[in-house]
C-alpha cells in the first residue's frame, strides 16, 4: 500500500552549521520498523535532491522508536551566510514528512493526516 | 511541594540532600517570551531558573557592542528582568543560572548590582563565570602549536585571523557548580553550554561526581530536553499540533531531578501547553547528530539509553540514561566577518501571480549582470510557492499572491548595496500587479561566518568569582 510518512511519523529539524538534521519519529511502535525498513538513507537522498548537496546519515533509536537523519550541505551555507528564507531548516521536517512510500505490509491508519 | 520543603542557607555544608530538585527553563533563545521566566516563579515551586541567551552568532553581536561600550557586551534584557527576579532570589530563594553574560559578564552583574542597590537590597550574591574568551589569547594560542582549525572544514586559522569577532570557549556544569558552592544566587557566565545550565544545579544538590557519568549524562540530556523553552512542552509540535491547548499561555518545562539520576519533565499546573512523551522525544531529536555520542565538556551522553515513561498528567519520566567520559577537548565556538548580504522582496498578485514574479526574477537578474557586479551567490525563492521546502513543492495551477525574494551574497559591500538599488524599479519597470516595497531599499548587513574549533582542556582554566552586595 501507498501512504506517506506523515501517516506514521512525526518529525523535527534543526541546524547545525550547514547539516540539518531530521529526527523522525515514529506515531505508534509498531511502525517503527517501517521507519527502519522503508526510510532508508538512498530513499531519503533521492528525496531531498536539489535540497541536500552533501552526503546523508542515518542513526536508529530504537528506544525512541526513531531515526536521526543529517543531511549535509543543505542549508546554504548555514548561519548568517544562507541567503534562504528557511536558514536553519526548520521546515526540513515537513518536507521529510511529505515523502510518499510503496510498502508490503498493510497497516491500518487511525486517521489521515494533513495530507 | 517538591523541592520546596528545606529552604537552607546559601553555602551551608551541613545542609541535608533535597529528595527533589525542580529546574525551571526560563528562556529557549535571547528573544523568547519575555513573561516565561516570571511565570516559572510566580506559578510554582521552582529551585532554580535557567536561562539560555546565546545563540552561534550572537558573541559576535556582543563582542561588536563592547567593542562601542566596554560596559555592555552581555543579553542587556536580563536588567530588567533581574529587577523583577529579584524578590524571588530574596525572599524565596530562587537561584538563577543564565550565559546572558555574553563577552561581559563582569559587566552584566555590575549593571545587577547597581539595580539592586538603587532597589535597597542587600544580601545579594552573583557569580560570574570567566575565562571563555580567548579572543585576545589567539596568538598566543597559535603560538603555543594550537591552531584552532576549522574542526568541520580543515581549514587554516590564518584565512580568517584578520576578520575575526569573537572566539569563546564552551564550558560545562563544573564552574557553574562551583559558583553555586560558593553561594551564588544569581550565576552569570559567558559561553557556556546550554546543557550545563541545567546540569550544574543537580551535580551542586546531590553532590553528583563529576565522573559519575550516568547521572551527569542525566543532568545533561534533562539540559538538552531544556535548553529551547517551550519547544518541549508543546511549542512547534508536529505530531499533532491542535491537541496542544492554550499556546497562548504555554507553560515552559520544569526538570524535576532526583539524587538516582531519574528526572521527570513537566511544567506548572494551569498552565498551557503540553507535556507528553512525544513532545519530549521531538526536543530529544532536535540538533543533533550522532545520538549514542552526544558530546559536552561533561560527558559523552547516550541518547539510545533513554527510556521515557508517563507519569501523570503533563509529565513524562526518563529513565536509564547512560553516559561516558568526556573528551579532553573543548569547543571553540568563533565567528569571523564574511562578507555582506542584502535581500529584497516583492508582492506579485493575481492574475499569473507567480509567472511575472519569475519573469521579475529573470529581469533582475539580467540587469544584476549587464551591471557586471560580482557577487558570490544570488539566490531566489518564491514565498507562498518554495521557500520552505523547495524543488518539493508542488506547483500550483493558480495562486492569489506570491512574494518574489531575492538575495545576494559578496565580499564586495558596493556590489551589495548596488543590487539594493534593482529592486525599487521593478515596481514601475516589470510586471503588472506588484505590490509590497516599503521600507526603503534593502541595506547591505555584515554576513558573520561561524568556525568551530577545538582546544586542549588544558589549554583553557574558567575563573568562578562571587562576590556579594
Amino acid at each position: 500500500m501507498r501512504i506517506h510518512l506523515i501517516d506514521i511519523a512525526h518529525a523535527r529539524s534543526g541546524d547545525k552549521g550547514d547539516t540539518a538534521n531530521v529526527g523522525v519519529i515514529a506515531r505508534k511502535e509498531e511502525y517503527y520498523p517501517l521507519l527502519v525498513k522503508y526510510l532508508t538513507v538512498e530513499c531519503v537522498k533521492s528525496h531531498f535532491a536539489g535540497i541536500t548537496l552533501g552526503g546523508v546519515e542515518r542513526y536508529e533509536l530504537p528506544n525512541l522508536h526513531a531515526l536521526n537523519f543529517l543531511l549535509h550541505r543543505s542549508l546554504g551555507g548555514g548561519g548568517t551566510q544562507s541567503l534562504k528564507h528557511d536558514a536553519q531548516g526548520k521546515t526540513l521536517s515537513g518536507a521529510m514528512l511529505r515523502m510518499e512510500l510503496d510498502i508490503d505490509e498493510h497497516v491500518v491508519l487511525e486517521r489521515v493526516h494533513h495530507v | 511541594m517538591p523541592g520546596q520543603a528545606d529552604r537552607r542557607c546559601f553555602g551551608d555544608m551541613t545542609r541535608v540532600m533535597k529528595e527533589t530538585v525542580r529546574i525551571a527553563s526560563g528562556q529557549g533563545f535571547w528573544g523568547d517570551l519575555l513573561n516565561a521566566p516570571l511565570d516559572q516563579v510566580r506559578k510554582g515551586p521552582v529551585d532554580y531558573l535557567v536561562m539560555d541567551y546565546l545563540a552561534e552568532v550572537t558573541m559576535s553581536i556582543l563582542q561588536k557592542q563592547k567593542r562601542n561600550d566596554p560596559a555592555l557586551g552581555y543579553a542587556k534584557d536580563l536588567v530588567p528582568l533581574m529587577q523583577e527576579l529579584l524578590p524571588f532570589v530574596l525572599d524565596r530563594g530562587v537561584r538563577v543560572i543564565t550565559n546572558g553574560g555574553g563577552v561581559n559578564p563582569v559587566a552584566c552583574r555590575d549593571a545587577i548590582f547597581a539595580a539592586a542597590r538603587k532597589a535597597g537590597l542587600k544580601g545579594l550574591r552573583i557569580g560570574v563565570v570567566l575565562g571563555d574568551d580567548i579572543l585576545s589569547r589567539i596568538d598566543d594560542l597559535g603560538a603555543h602549536n594550537i591552531p584552532l582549525r576549522n574542526m568541520e572544514t580543515g581549514e587554516e586559522l590564518a584565512s580568517v585571523r584578520n576578520c575575526l569577532l569573537s572566539a569563546n570557549v564552551y564550558f560545562g556544569a563544573g564552574p557553574i557548580a562551583e559558583a553555586l558552592r560558593l553561594g551564588a544566587q544569581i550565576v552569570i557566565t559567558g559561553r557556556t553550554t546550554d546543557t550545563g545550565l541545567t546540569l550544574a544545579p543537580m551535580m551542586h544538590e546531590f553532590g553528583w561526581a563529576a565522573d559519575d557519568w550516568n547521572r551527569i549524562a542525566a543532568g545533561t540530556i534533562a539540559g538538552h530536553i531544556l535548553e529551547c523553552g517551550a519547544q518541549a512542552s508543546g511549542g512547534n509540535f508536529s505530531a499533532d499540533w491542535r491537541s496542544v491547548l492554550d499556546l497562548a499561555h504555554v507553560g515552559f518545562p520544569i526538570a524535576e531531578a532526583s539524587p538516582s539520576g531519574d528526572i521527570v519533565i513537566t511544567k506548572h499546573p494551569g498552565t498551557g501547553g503540553l507535556v507528553s512523551v512525544q513532545t519530549v522525544k521531538e526536543q530529544l531529536l532536535y540538533e543533533i547528530g550522532d545520538p549514542s555520542r552526544y558530546i559536552t565538556p561533561d560527558c559523552i551522553a547516550d541518547f539510545t539509553s533513554v527510556r521515557l515513561q508517563p507519569d501523570g498528567p503533563n509529565r513524562v519520566r526518563m529513565t536509564g540514561v547512560r553516559g561516558n567520559a568526556p573528551t579532553d577537548s573543548y569547543k571553540v565556538s568563533m565567528s569571523h566577518l564574511d562578507g555582506y548580504s542584502a535581500f529584497g522582496s516583492l508582492t506579485y498578485s493575481w492574475p499569473e501571480a507567480l509567472e511575472k514574479a519569475e519573469a521579475a526574477d529573470r529581469i533582475v537578474r539580467t540587469r544584476l549582470a549587464d551591471l557586471g557586479l560580482v557577487l558570490d551567490e544570488v539566490r531566489t525563492e518564491f514565498l507562498g510557492y518554495n521557500a520552505c521546502h523547495g524543488p518539493l513543492a508542488p506547483k500550483p495551477e493558480t495562486v492569489n499572491e506570491v512574494v518574489l525574494r531575492v538575495g545576494v551574497r559578496s565580499k564586495d559591500y558596493t556590489a551589495v548595496e548596488r543590487f539594493g538599488k534593482e529592486i525599487a524599479p521593478l515596481v514601475l519597470t516589470g510586471p503588472p500587479g506588484v505590490t509590497g516595497f516599503a521600507g526603503g531599499r534593502p541595506k547591505p548587513s555584515e554576513v558573520v561566518a561561524y568556525w568551530p574549533a577545538l582546544i586542549p582542556k588544558s589549554a583553557v582554566t574558567p575563573a568562578v568569582i562571587v562576590e556579594e552586595l
